[in-house]
């Protein structure tokens, strides 16, 4: 067997290999010194992630008959109250909520009911009211708000993700992305790019950034855990996958504590949309949540002492439907989970009101109806947490949210 | 000074098709750069096909349940298995090796085609109709479902196009569609009696949704939710045929009966009467038909060839193309060709990762030897072969391929291609090919200022008007 420790660029590419993607931004935000240490992360789980198994609503009495054989028995849930329990997937957030660190709202949406994964996803990250509704993510103009002055931004990936894009031109770093050639090449493509609106800022910052990569990768290569390489089947693949995945949580960790690291990362997790075979306690489903776990163990382990000022929100573009369908999966719905976690919460039950599953109760008949909007838990998340000021919360970043009241009393 | 012919040659090679090999604009040029583009139309040869002796299919499918079956009994006990016939090994030999024989014919294709107009119509209509390898088994079926269900049809009727992708077993299996079962069907009655392990015996709605959504009227289309459901249930019984088939259905598409949800079907506020896949077939046809259909899809043509926000007045002229022509995709192609507003010498795309990569070897009069010569720096800028990430295909808007990181990866790639291909090749006269008339001043002056061939080639494909279209 071999055994192989990770460079930075394997990590990340095994990474990539999950569905994992993951954008920095936000470095010297924010002017002030108490408000410079917030960290923001928001993990965006893609393709429509199932609320009713990500914390289950066992003590629900319409729960297992809706969900047949992909209901989450009760006796295999991580209890959280009488009517909730956790994946038992989740037992790492499970631990963090026995701490008061983590809380659910298992009944938010966007404003989006089109149930169409593109539209969802566009009205989440952007934070409009209605879809296309600005080209600019709801992050970025949070930051432009707060800050005031330049911000520096980066983004690690091949592609940006709507929620970071905006007036604040994110700066990027990748690994193995480091040129060896030509050292006059990159100025010479500046000069020729001078009147390129979009390639300009885009190898400017770039180029700015490889510098604090290659300081961020001497200070975390050594730190990551061994990756084994080898056979031992599914479960084998499943195993080594959450070691990638608590690495990775581990490395942005370290990103974010270095002097002058990202305040704001967006983290990216595909592979939500499980419309078949979707699997209950074990299962398809299961997996995606074992390394969303370890994500997020890496994540809580990696920032140390700095978890008591970071917040992580795991958020997702819409639910799925109550009920089982026909190929034991789950088609699109509306209303679904989302989690809150990090060392600044404030202890407290669900967020947000659960408002059952009674057939009568159902959004459409079908769906989890919502009772919160997602734009309230981000703007209660920017205001208590990262100190951003109401009236722009209200206008710039969600305009048109007068409805989106936000939520309080979470950090 | 450059002619407007000259101009008009550049941009038919390098925006129309998939960017210039040597001498390529010169001979757009002569032709007439609209006579050019027009004669690689081809109303009844269709697209070009990347491999002439292509595994299909359902040869594929049915190799792979093989496989699978004999894994279950190698499970069951039935003793030692030797190596070279464990089929764990042989399935995952397959999964690795079929996409990558695809995506290389095709790449190759794309780098020394003569007729790049023809080849990005294809990849377009590939894209739109995106069955993406992200689910393991679709990965091997990619290819034979452009090769089957795409590329013989993309310049016929678009209704036939949509019937084809919609049954073709590379989508059936992507969208899920191959399980679904009307909840009132006989084989969900059976179901019920004699329930089996990982069989639902009920409705899937992910295909429908697609077709609405992505494949026809659009998200703006007007249909409701029950329009999605009712069109789930009007495509229940479309599947493919597994081993305990007729040996001549195995992995081919194939029609249950017994699976079709009986009864009539509402969809967009017509009926259709209940029948076998006829009932899905009619609902195609109309969608297909649909004054939304032509919007949506003539929308998305002026986006790939002409700017993420195209110019009303070139959808206009598509969408009358296609209304006119019912649809006929030799038509539009045609429109597109003759429209004013498509030779703008502003170049407002900017190529995807497969297109910088395909136009770069085009550019040296190259192409791909081996998969990992393309596959690798593909995943590095965020198009991981054959696996678009959702039903929606690649995007395809400049924002999305311009992340820092992107460009990053672009610009070290060029000069890692530059370093290997650059000895024996003359930097001016290849830019001057690559480019025409759509050279500007200085890239042609730091092209031939440059310090060493490697710097002058990776500073041509670097440039703005070689990175744009």
């Amino acid at each position: 067997m071999t055994r192989i420790v990770p460079t930075r660029r394997s990590l990340l590419a095994a990474a990539g290999g999950l569905g994992l993607g993951v954008a920095f931004m936000g470095r010297a935000a924010f002017a002030d010194d108490a408000v410079g240490r917030k960290k923001l992360i928001t993990v965006l789980a893609r393709g429509g992630m199932d609320g009713l198994s990500v914390s289950p609503p066992v003590g629900d009495v319409d729960y297992a008959g809706l969900r047949g054989r992909i209901a989450i028995p009760a006796e295999a849930a991580l209890k959280l109250d009488g009517t909730f329990g956790l994946h038992p997937a989740l037992a790492g957030i499970h631990a963090l909520a026995q701490k008061g660190q983590a809380r659910i709202a298992p009944a938010i949406a966007s404003p989006d009911r089109a149930r169409s994964h593109f539209e969802a996803q566009d009205v989440l990250e952007s934070g409009a009211s209605v879809v296309y509704g600005t080209a600019s993510g709801f992050l970025n103009r949070a930051l432009t708000a707060a800050g005031g002055r330049k911000v520096e931004a980066l983004s690690v990936g091949a592609t940006a993700p709507l929620i970071l894009r905006g007036p604040t031109q994110a700066a990027s770093w990748s690994p193995g992305a480091a040129s060896e050639g030509s050292p006059r090449l990159p100025g010479i493509l500046m000069d020729l790019y001078a009147g390129d609106p979009l390639l300009a800022p885009a190898l400017a910052s770039g180029l700015q950034t490889e510098a604090m990569a290659a300081t961020a990768q001497g200070d975390t290569a050594g730190g990551m855990a061994p990756v084994m390489a080898g056979s031992g089947g599914v479960a084998g693949f499943v195993r080594q996958g959450q070691r990638v995945a608590l690495s990775l949580g581990k490395t942005v960790a370290g990103f974010m504590t270095q002097p002058g690291g990202p305040q704001i990362v967006a983290i990216s997790v595909d592979g939500w949309d499980t419309h078949a075979n979707q699997g209950a306690a074990e299962g398809q489903l299961a997996t995606r949540l074992l390394y969303l776990d370890a994500l997020l163990t890496g994540l809580n382990e990696g920032l140390g002492a700095a978890w008591s000022d970071t917040v992580v929100v795991v958020a997702t573009e819409f639910g799925r439907t109550a009920r089982i369908n026909g190929t034991s999966g789950t088609d699109h719905g509306t209303g679904s989970t989302a989690i809150v976690l990090g060392g600044a919460l404030k202890p407290g039950g669900i967020i947000g009101d659960w408002p059952t599953l009674r057939s009568e109760a159902l959004f459409e008949g079908r769906d989890t109806r919502p009772s919160l909007d997602m734009r309230g838990l981000f703007k209660g998340v920017l205001a208590d947490h990262m100190g951003v000021d109401r009236a722009a919360l209200e206008t710039v970043v969600f305009p048109d949210s007068a409805e989106a009241r936000p939520v309080t009393g979470v950090v | 000074m450059a002619s407007p012919n000259d101009l008009n040659a550049a941009i038919a090679v390098t925006r129309f098709g998939l960017g210039a090999r040597p001498g390529e604009i010169a001979t757009a040029a002569a032709a007439g750069p609209r006579q050019w583009l027009i004669s690689q139309i081809r109303p009844a040869g269709g697209a070009d096909q990347p491999q002439e002796t292509p595994e299909t299919a359902g040869s594929r499918l049915r190799n792979f349940r093989l496989y699978q079956q004999d894994r279950r009994q190698m499970r069951e006990g039935q003793g030692e298995v030797d190596p070279s016939e464990d089929p764990v090994r042989i399935a995952a030999r397959m999964l690795r090796e079929g996409p990558a024989v695809d995506f290389l014919a095709r790449a190759r294709l794309a780098a020394t085609t003569p007729a790049g107009f023809r080849e990005r119509w294809a990849l377009f209509w590939a894209n739109h109709f995106t069955v993406s390898g992200v689910k393991l088994i679709t990965s091997v079926l990619v290819g034979p479902f452009e090769q089957e269900a795409i590329r013989p049809r993309v310049f016929g009727r678009f209704e036939d196009l949509l019937v084809a992708s919609t049954a073709h077993q590379g989508m059936l299996v992507y969208l899920d569609q191959v399980q679904s079962v009307g909840p009132r069907s006989p084989a969900a009655a059976y179901l019920r009696r004699q329930p089996m392990p990982g069989v639902g015996g009920g409705l899937n709605e992910n295909l429908a949704r697609e077709i609405l959504e992505l494949h026809t009227v659009g998200v703006k289309g007007g249909y409701s939710q029950e329009d999605v459901t009712e069109v789930a249930r009007a495509l229940t019984g479309w599947s493919v045929g597994g081993l305990r088939e007729a040996v001549s259905q195995r992995g081919e598409y194939v029609f249950r009966q017994n699976a079709h949800e009986p009864g009539a079907r509402t969809v967009m506020g017509k009926i259709y009467p209940a029948a076998g896949p006829e009932q899905g077939l009619a609902i195609l046809k109309d969608l297909a038909a649909h004054p939304a259909t032509a919007r949506h899809i003539c929308g998305k043509i002026a986006r790939h060839f002409v700017a993420d926000d195209p110019p009303p007045a070139l959808v206009a002229r598509l969408e009358a193309a296609w209304t006119e022509s019912g649809g006929h995709l030799t038509r539009v192609a045609e429109a597109l060709v003759n429209a004013p507003e498509a030779w703008d010498p502003a170049p407002r795309k900017l190529k995807t990762p497969y297109e910088f990569l395909i136009s770069s070897w085009r550019a040296i009069g190259g192409q791909p030897g081996a998969i990992e010569h393309i596959s690798p720096p593909l995943l590095g800028m965020g198009q991981r072969v054959f696996s678009a990430p959702s039903p929606k295909g690649w995007s395809d808007e400049a924002i999305t391929w311009a992340a820092p990181d992107a460009i990053i990866k672009r610009m070290a790639w060029a000069e890692g291609f530059s370093a290997v291909v650059a000895a024996d090749l003359d930097p001016s006269p290849i830019a001057a090919g690559a480019l025409g008339a759509r050279l500007g001043e200085p890239v042609r002056k730091a092209v031939a200022r440059a310090e060493s061939r490697q710097e002058a080639l990776s500073i041509l494909l670097m440039s703005p008007e070689f990175q744009r279209r």
